[in-house]
């Protein structure tokens, strides 16, 4: 008993009679979390923004590292290849979004995660085939050494990788929170039916983000919203009569191919109820939202309490 | 032509519901099972018994455990692996311990050790859902082989740390240990494949298939109409776990010969979540096709460039190798991502019309 008090007591101890060793351990541990921290910010920016767990993340930082090494040893300056580097690394992307994603866009989760891993062995024979398989040395021109701030020593390597991820984080955040294209991909990201019915074709969005005019003004309405949120504000849900003006033909027609959104203001009903059948709810929406008996608002109403609803996070819903 | 079910009537229920109820399919079937009990242990040489045919049947009977969980109770786990080991750390515990007891029954004990460790691990998954699940059963995963390593006692305290399979004989066979052959090894472990995928096919067809599949299609819907979740979702990993529990322990006793840990580290549970998923989920014949797949393609992209006449670099081949096989993997998920069982679907029913269009 006295030995587990000793030794739940010795790291305190320790802390108190060396706080300097402390400070340096707990930076160290600091920056360590923080890299960490850049690992999973790929993760989760791509699942967040096209829901693929992507598990040949790690082998596309390999194929990124040993690209630029590959390249400097070329006699490249660090500049110019860091930036050929950006570009090998977005024409993958683009290749992968083509080749791999595209053809399995609306996949079950494990489908595409599988195929992710399929990459993974690509990539690992692909990289190691163009840049050779022995052991490279990485100086991207930050010198490993360390100073001192009030006699604590501080890895100025470790202190930039920090600041970085910091940063990088930061970045992500604000996007993901505050831009418009940030939310229209995470509402994308949710469900592969509500993009679809939000407007734009089943191929798009997947691996590279894009987001058309379209998709935008779709998803906008509700991207006030905090996710998570169950019930948007009750106002949100007005169906705001819309002013009708006579409009030459073939802008009717571009109107139509918007989404289903706007496809009821043209009164395509049949679409709507295949749609309410497929998403498994019945084509009424509830009376307190019906403001109007006028079918066309009443359509409407529909279409977007059911879009908000399908647009929540199914968490939230306790669904899935 | 061939392949047509006209004229063939069935008078009894039995008839009605039996596993393949087209005269040719059973014939088919009946064959390919005899001649993958006969032709092998006759004609194969020690290679391919000992380094495809083996492991194959093993990882198929794996496959079909985790195919149970994941693929009928779509159930994600990634703590195959950690299943694996258990099964075969506690056949050789019960084997050494008792070495009076039957080496069959051996293995069907281990398979209740792994179920109970599945049915602990399995806890979670009611509450947590795909790859969240996922990464709790990883945990099940690097705990046990954690365990195993840390703890002597399941070695026997061994020095070396490894577990070795003791000669074990059935129905004076050896079957186990050094002395034991390869073809009798081949058909041990294919008669076990054999019976576990029947029991298998007929769970799935039954009263607790149907509320596996329930759940994993809409689980509040499942618990509407009367399935139990906690039980059915335990059920399902305790299945699941006896299988990879088996399979576990044949690895050790009819494949490797002696073992550690590191035989069932987290690539196992990635290689048999391959095999599930390229052979295609929910399908008993997913499982076999897809180790087929995970097991023969290395071996023959190896031997390919050899019988080409090329003669590769070794680095460069091995590259090669591995770019193929990630390759073959995205096509085949792009071409069909319902995976082997559903192309072999597929052409059964194109078979049934040829040679007319209609």
């Amino acid at each position: 008993m006295t030995e587990v008090l000793a030794g739940l007591v010795a790291p305190f101890a320790d802390i108190a009679s060396s706080p300097r060793f402390f400070a340096e351990v707990l930076i160290g541990g600091v920056a360590a979390g923080l890299m960490y921290s850049l690992v999973a910010l790929g993760f989760v920016l791509i699942f967040k923004a096209s829901g693929v767990f992507n598990f040949a993340q790690g082998v596309m930082v390999l194929f990124a590292a040993l690209t630029l090494v590959g390249l400097i040893e070329r006699g490249l300056p660090v500049a110019v290849a860091l930036a050929l580097t950006v570009l090998v690394m977005v024409l993958l992307a683009f290749a992968i979004e083509r080749i791999v994603l595209r053809p399995l866009v609306n996949q079950e989760y494990i489908i595409l995660f599988m195929a992710t891993i399929g990459l993974n062995f690509f990539l690992e024979g692909f990289g190691e085939m163009v840049w050779g398989a022995n052991v490279k040395r990485l100086d991207v021109g930050i010198p490993d050494t360390s100073f001192k701030v009030a006699g604590v020593l501080v890895n100025r390597l470790e202190l930039t990788a920090a600041v970085t991820a910091a940063v990088l984080v930061t970045v992500l955040a604000v996007f993901f929170q505050k831009t418009r294209i940030g939310r229209a991909l995470r509402a994308v990201a949710d469900d592969h039916l509500d993009r679809r019915v939000v407007g734009g074709g089943a191929g798009r969005h997947r691996g590279r983000h894009h987001v058309g005019r379209q998709e935008r003004r779709a998803v906008q309405p509700f991207a006030h919203r905090p996710q998570g949120a169950a019930c948007p504000h009750p106002r949100r849900l007005h169906v705001r009569p819309r002013r009708h003006r006579r409009r030459p033909h073939h802008r009717r027609r571009r109107k139509d191919r918007r989404g289903l959104l706007g496809a009821f203001g043209w009164r395509r009903d049949r679409k709507l109820v295949r749609l309410c059948d497929r998403l498994g709810v019945p084509p009424v929406p509830p009376a307190r939202l019906v403001r109007r008996t006028n079918h066309r608002a009443r359509m409407r109403a529909t279409m977007r309490t059911h879009l908000l609803r399908w647009l929540t996070p199914r968490r939230s819903q306790g669904v899935r | 032509m061939i392949y047509r079910e006209a004229g063939q009537f069935k008078t009894s229920y039995a008839a009605d519901q039996a596993i393949f109820p087209i005269v040719q399919d059973r014939v088919l079937v009946t064959l390919g099972i005899l001649a993958a009990f006969v032709v092998p242990p006759l004609v194969a040489n020690e290679y391919w018994l000992q380094a495809v045919l083996i492991p194959l049947t093993i990882y198929a009977l794996a496959a079909l455990g985790l195919n149970l969980l994941t693929g009928y109770a779509g159930q994600l786990s990634l703590g195959t692996g950690g299943f694996m080991a258990v099964g075969a750390y506690a056949a050789f515990k019960l084997a050494t311990a008792f070495p009076w007891l039957n080496i069959l029954v051996v293995f069907g004990l281990a398979g209740l050790m792994a179920a109970m460790v599945g049915i602990l691990f399995g806890i979670p998954s009611l509450r947590i859902k795909g790859f969240y699940l996922a990464v709790a059963t990883l945990a099940a995963q690097f705990f046990l082989v954690w365990l195993f390593n840390k703890v002597p006692w399941f070695v026997n305290y061994a020095s070396s740390g490894t577990i070795t399979a003791p000669p074990r004989t059935v129905l004076g066979v050896m079957v186990t240990g050094p002395q034991a052959t390869a073809p009798v090894r081949y058909v041990a472990a294919l008669g076990v494949l054999a019976l576990f995928a029947l029991v298998a096919k007929n769970l799935v067809r039954g009263r607790m298939g149907r509320s596996w599949m329930a759940i994993r299609d809409r689980d509040i819907a499942a618990e509407i109409i009367g399935v139990r979740p906690l039980r059915t979702k335990l059920l399902a990993f305790a299945i699941s776990s006896f299988y990879c529990g088996v399979a576990g322990a044949e690895l050790v006793f009819l494949y490797l010969g002696s073992a550690e840990t590191l035989a069932f580290d987290i690539t196992l549970s990635f290689l048999v979540l391959f095999m599930v998923i390229i052979g295609g989920l929910g399908s008993i014949l997913g499982s076999l096709l897809g180790a087929a797949f995970i097991v023969l393609i290395p071996i023959f992209l190896t031997n390919a460039p050899h019988h080409l006449g090329l003669a590769l670099p070794v680095a460069l081949q091995k590259q090669i190798e591995l770019m193929v096989f990630g390759a073959l993997i995205i096509f085949f998920l792009i071409v069909e991502p319902h995976g082997l069982a559903r192309l072999w679907q597929i052409g059964k029913e194109k078979l049934r019309l040829w040679p007319f269009p209609h």
